[in-house]
């Protein structure tokens, strides 16, 4: 019974100037649920793809065994094949095929040629079965809620003769009855002797299932704690996950807080889709002139639809609350009109939603202000290149031009451009969404100074990251916001990642 | 500039002058179009001992092409900003109609006719645009119908029958010509003073423009190209004005179209509208998020592809003297495919006007080159579709190498 089905000794994987695994271990035991937990960008889910295949294996060190073998992946059929089989965390089913028809998509009954569709659907039925789903074979996937959905890729997975089976976060998107159910659904594979890995940031559920934890940090695995031989309290775990040292690794500032700038009041906004799923309920919140405001949450709690409903209602539906701008009730109604009422927001997505990735650092630089550097419509070129040169050199991005095209840059420099993009339109207050995420440490410090001469220049910004020491290297004050809710306010004397993350993970 | 302060001159090293070799290798698809017009026309001035430049040849090919390079400026506009307009062939065809109906039958002046047409062109575009911009329904999707509706309609309005013939007026648009105020004769000296003048005006632009970037150290292009590019184009336009000065002077429609480009191109490089629209082709999300009213702009590229192709429609029918229902009849092919022979990218925010106009000359000189060879209607359409795909593979394998 507790013999090792997976091993991974020493993995260590690095993208261009990261690090994002340095040797890491992991020994599952057969039969058993293992839990992986750490903080966002920990490398939790690198580490689930280099065992699946998706990184292949060549472009990492270290090596896996899969029942005391050495297995070596090179795509994801290959770790299919042995019987290690991932959920992600972004479903792979397709919305418009019946349920049947996404069970076996690229792994059909076929017999010469034709698809037995009888068979098909005696399988489906079993496998629904299995996971206590009682819908046809023939109903559309997309029809059904999430949680059904995700009871379906695990059916997809049991079609497969699954011996290991990784689920990455599978109830962050579900409610608790479906979150409940589908952690049954592991304890009874347990019994049938799959073993499994649970990514999960949800303490109440590892205390539920897990046989054992293994926590990773930066990339690192820290500790693997055994849950059947010790008692491991929720505090262990949290202080696995954030205990590091955070020496000298944000600049410093002297806070000069002046008068209030921004403040949302009574902010409800629903999905823009599932039009009776309320995504913001009730947040209040405030940033002053010289202040650097933090949202702390985990992915999913609702931080990116806050900043984005506020920003132009550019997020959600029968959007309710207000918006005032120094105690004026403002209209941000439309971007144009939220630009113009003195708010910018940096993108989370800088390449998706921030930059034109074909265009040069100097026209994306003057795009949300482009009358500023124009006069009856006619843009005065001279003048556009003086202004974008002025922040290439302010911002430090290093290019020799700004004729360079943005998609050639690396992250730490596009994320300098967006910046100089939203400088160049004088905004009041700046919301900053994941303003570090993908860059190396050495950018970092240089966004993190950025950010401080903003604030020192009275300006406000709203920072919304993932990264909890970053947020308690640089804030004044940090609201912890949880699936659409503030759970609460701390200041910057008060705050420490335990509380956080305790009030992130009891709520 | 106003908030940060620091300065880290270590990193503000000037930008050093790129070779001749790099610069070219990087200018590859802007060259390589140029060059390969005056390939195609060297080869068929060649093929057809001399025939192609001939002054009543020119003339001619530039009546012929005038409505095509007319409407690429249009779509080059639309396919920037991530769309694409398959009615301006049926546009053509219905206005054309129009036109005739209003002047024929009803014996309208031209001075009303014109306007108005041009008025329903906008209307028609505006009506698609509408759909596109502000209902997110595939452009492919509503153009496609339109190009149904409007050839249907053209049919009704024409009564399956021709109409025609144009009062004098109105045929001015294709048929007339800049008269000679000098009142030499032959060479017509009108048209060398404006050849002459458009000739120095490109040069003069282009060296000011020049003088500005190296005032920022921006240029990178060796001087050596930029006198070699200015006096071939410069002694082109000459040549070109003095062919056509020694038949019947410069022909009205290529002062429209001269104007139409030199108009764009402005819009297209200095404006905020042009620069709004290539952002909105290139990413659209970011363009929306950046405070752009992406779908206004939207709506006035389709608003403004009818304009022009009503103005199309009006020099066709002029140059036939007569609407048929069959006019504009496929196009639309024509001008989607000089726009992407220019350069323009599927995905949109890329494209230049002055690169349609070059694909739609590539495309007309092929045209009239193998008209006059006598290849048939039959291999014309192959080698026209071989020259395309080549044109486009040619794009992503330099961008592929890029990368």
């Amino acid at each position: 019974m507790q013999n090792v089905i997976l091993e991974m000794r020493e993995i260590t994987k690095e993208f261009p100037g990261v690090k994002a695994l340095d040797r890491v271990n992991l020994k599952v035991k057969s039969g058993e649920i293992h839990a992986l937990v750490g903080e966002n960008g920990a490398g939790k889910s690198t580490l689930m793809k280099v065992l699946s295949g998706v990184y292949p294996h060549g472009s990492y060190t270290g090596a896996i065994l899969f029942e005391g073998e050495t297995v070596e992946f090179n795509t994801i059929r290959d770790s299919e094949e042995k019987g290690i089989i991932i959920i992600h965390q972004e479903l792979a089913l397709v919305p418009l095929l019946s349920i049947a028809e996404n069970l076996f998509l690229g792994n059909e009954n076929v017999e010469g040629g034709r698809i037995n569709w009888p068979h098909t659907y005696a399988r489906t039925q079993e496998l629904l079965a299995k996971v206590g789903l009682k819908e046809s074979p023939t109903t559309k996937v997309g029809s059904l809620g999430v949680g059904k959905q995700q009871l379906i890729e695990i059916a997809k997975a049991l079609a497969k003769k699954v011996k290991l089976l990784i689920l990455d976060e599978p109830t962050a998107s579900l409610q608790e009855n479906d979150s409940a159910k589908l952690l049954d659904l592991l304890l009874e594979f347990k019994a049938q002797g799959i073993s499994s890995i649970l990514i999960t940031h949800k303490l109440n559920e590892i205390s539920r299932v897990a046989d054992s934890i293994t926590v990773i940090r930066d990339g690192a695995s820290v500790s693997t704690l055994d849950c059947q031989a010790n008692s491991i309290s929720e505090a262990d775990i949290i202080r696995d996950m954030v205990g590091r040292d955070m020496a000298n690794r944000y600049p410093s500032r002297d806070a000069s807080i002046g008068q209030q700038l921004l403040s949302v009041s009574k902010w409800n906004v629903w999905h823009p889709v599932d039009s009776d799923r309320q995504v913001i309920e009730d947040i209040h919140f405030d940033v002053s002139a010289g202040e650097v405001v933090g949202i702390a949450g985990l992915m999913g709690s609702g931080r990116t639809e806050l900043a984005m409903s506020i920003f132009g209602k550019s997020y959600g539906k029968n959007i309710q609350g207000e918006v005032k701008m120094r105690g004026l009730p403002v209209d941000v109604s439309s971007v144009p009109k939220a630009i113009k009422s003195g708010l910018a927001y940096v993108t989370e997505d800088r390449k998706e939603l921030g930059l034109v990735l074909d265009e040069s650092i100097k026209i994306n630089t003057t795009m949300a202000a482009l009358g500023r550097v124009s006069k009856h419509g006619v843009i005065n070129k001279s003048e556009e290149h003086q202004v974008a040169e002025g922040y290439r050199k302010a911002l430090r991005v290093r290019t020799p031009s700004v004729l360079q095209t943005v998609g050639n840059l690396s992250g730490g420099n596009q994320q300098k451009v967006v910046l100089s993009k939203w400088l160049y339109s004088q905004p009041d207050v700046l919301i900053l969404d994941e303003p570090t995420r993908g860059i190396d440490v050495g950018a970092k410090f240089e966004i993190y100074s950025i950010i401080n001469e903003l604030a020192m220049d009275g300006k406000g910004v709203l920072m919304i990251s993932s990264e909890m020491p970053e947020l308690l290297g640089m804030c004044d004050r940090i609201y912890v916001m949880n699936e659409g809710r503030f759970e609460g306010v701390l200041n910057k004397d008060e705050a420490s990642q335990e509380k956080i993350m305790s009030m992130i993970v009891k709520a | 500039m106003e908030i940060i302060k620091t300065e880290n001159p270590a990193q503000n090293e000037p930008p050093k002058a790129p070779s001749a070799k790099s610069f070219l290798k990087n200018h590859m698809r802007e060259y390589g179009m140029l060059l390969a017009l005056v390939a195609i026309m060297i080869m068929f001035q060649v093929l057809t001992d001399g025939t192609l430049m001939r002054p009543a040849n020119l003339t001619n090919l530039f009546l012929q092409n005038s409505y095509i390079i007319i409407m690429a400026i249009g779509m080059l506009l639309v396919i920037v900003a991530g769309h694409i307009d398959l009615s301006v062939g049926s546009v053509v065809g219905f206005i054309g109609a129009l036109a005739a109906v209003m002047s024929v039958n009803y014996d309208l002046p031209t001075l009303v006719v014109v306007p108005a047409c041009l008025l329903m062109g906008l209307t028609i575009g505006a009506a698609q645009g509408y759909w596109v911009a502000y209902w997110k329904i595939p452009s492919f999707i509503v153009t496609l119908a339109g190009m149904l509706i409007f050839r249907g309609l053209t049919l009704a309005l024409l009564e399956g029958q021709s109409v025609g013939p144009f009062p004098k007026s109105f045929q001015l648009l294709s048929t007339g010509f800049v008269p000679d105020v000098f009142g030499v004769g032959r060479p017509n000296m009108t048209a060398m003073v404006l050849g002459v003048l458009a000739a120095v005006s490109i040069v003069f632009l282009a060296a000011r423009q020049r003088a500005q970037a190296l005032r920022y150290g921006i240029q990178d292009e060796p001087f050596s190209f930029f006198i070699i590019k200015n006096t071939m184009v410069a002694i082109a336009l000459i040549y070109i004005s003095y062919l056509l000065a020694t038949y019947r002077g410069l022909p009205n429609v290529l002062i429209t179209m001269a104007v139409l480009v030199a108009v764009y191109t402005f819009i297209t490089n200095s404006t905020m509208l042009g620069r709004r629209v290539y952002a909105v082709g290139g990413n659209e999300k970011a363009a929306k998020l950046s405070g752009i009213n992406t779908e206004r702009l939207t709506f006035f590229t389709f608003a403004n592809m009818g304009m022009l192709a009503a103005l199309a429609g009006m020099i066709f029918a002029a140059r036939l003297n007569t609407a048929t229902p069959k006019a504009g009849f496929a196009f639309e092919l024509d001008v989607i495919a000089a726009v992407f022979i220019g350069g323009a990218s599927m995905t949109g925010g890329v494209g230049k006007v002055i690169g349609a106009v070059v694909g739609a000359l590539i495309m007309g000189v092929m045209n009239n080159g193998m008209s006059i060879l006598g290849i048939g209607i039959d291999w014309q359409q192959v080698i026209k579709g071989a020259v395309l795909l080549a044109a486009v593979i040619f794009d992503v394998y330099n961008k592929r190498k890029a990368r």
